[in-house]
């Protein structure tokens, strides 16, 4: 691989960029919180970070809001992951190996359906619903 | 639990975004047998009372963790580095700032992998916490990289959306694998 040059980058990004405004419908206004605490960076959360960057970037969504916050106090779960899309509701999802990023990222914000198996969030009955909470 | 050497240094550069630091400096010096590492930051700093606590796992800063009281990162990294026969210090000074600073050898059957550092390194300068961050990466003989968060928001734009992450993603998994490049010619 090449050394990128700062140009390069630049470049780059503005490349992408027009393209990306046009095409970016999906997962607008969308949020991907990630526990970083040390509980999350010892379960593989930078790994789970990685593969919802990758599936994103293979579905083409650029403006999806990823970030990362420290523990959510559900160390026995990590990797934790909190959900923001509008018009839905916010979860927190647990166990978020690279597969569950993959699948949250294909259901709950392209398909607006929950993936009822890894939500921690005190699941109330009001959120898990048979029809995915769609 | 193999935590590796990149794990390590996310948690600790968040221990000073969290610290209320304006700026932070990661180095991370790689030769041909010791890795020294050191982070520097600008912020609340601790009195004496708390960094004879830092290693202690069941303290923590009050209201860090939501539900918890514990605090393992400097623990988990100090027992590491003792663990590769290396050197762990941390300084403070209460409203100026704290240093840690980490060495192991490489060799050593016990030291931590390096694990992604690339992966690391991204996710440390879009960390949203993150004010000045600079990182220093050397592999000896002049090979060498550094990395601006303000340099790089400047020229994505914004370093939260994945469509940016994934472009600093790239950049810097390009800058890593030319300081390997570099070395293997």
């Amino acid at each position: 691989m090449a050394k990128m040059t700062l140009e390069e980058l630049r470049s780059l990004r503005n490349r992408v960029q027009g393209d990306l405004q046009k095409r970016d419908i999906e997962g607008k206004d969308s949020r991907i919180i990630i526990g970083m605490g040390t509980c999350g960076i010892a379960a593989g959360a930078k790994e789970t970070l990685d593969a919802f960057l990758t599936a994103l970037d293979e579905h083409k969504i650029s403006s999806t809001s990823v970030t990362q916050s420290g523990c959510m106090g559900l160390c026995y779960v990590e990797p934790t992951v909190e959900v923001i899309v509008p018009d839905m509701p916010t979860v927190i999802y647990g166990k978020v190996d690279a597969k569950t990023a993959k699948k949250i990222v294909e259901e709950h914000l392209i398909a607006r359906r929950l993936v009822t198996d890894h939500i921690f969030d005190r699941p109330a009955a009001d959120i898990i619903k048979k029809d995915g909470g769609k | 639990m193999h935590l590796s050497l990149s794990d390590y240094l996310m948690d600790i550069v968040q221990n000073s975004f969290e610290s209320g630091a304006s700026s932070v400096t990661l180095t991370i010096d790689e030769g041909q047998r010791m890795v020294v590492c050191t982070v520097v930051d600008n912020g609340k700093g601790m009195d004496e009372r708390t960094l004879k606590r830092v290693l202690d796992p069941f303290y923590s800063e009050e209201g860090k963790h939501r539900g918890r009281k514990v605090g393992l990162g400097l623990p988990f990294l100090s027992q590491a580095v003792e663990a590769a026969n290396g050197e762990f210090s941390v300084q403070s000074i209460p409203g100026e700032g704290t240093t840690v600073r980490f060495s192991f050898d490489r060799q050593h059957i016990d030291s931590p992998p390096p694990g992604d550092l690339a992966l690391a390194l991204s996710t440390l300068v879009a960390h949203p916490m993150a004010d000045h961050f600079v990182v220093h990466r050397t592999a000896g003989q002049g090979r060498s990289y550094s990395l601006d968060r303000r340099v790089l928001l400047e020229v994505l734009g914004e370093l939260k959306t994945s469509g940016s992450l994934n472009l600093l993603r790239q950049y810097v998994a390009s800058q890593e694998a030319g300081l390997h490049d570099e070395y293997e010619e």
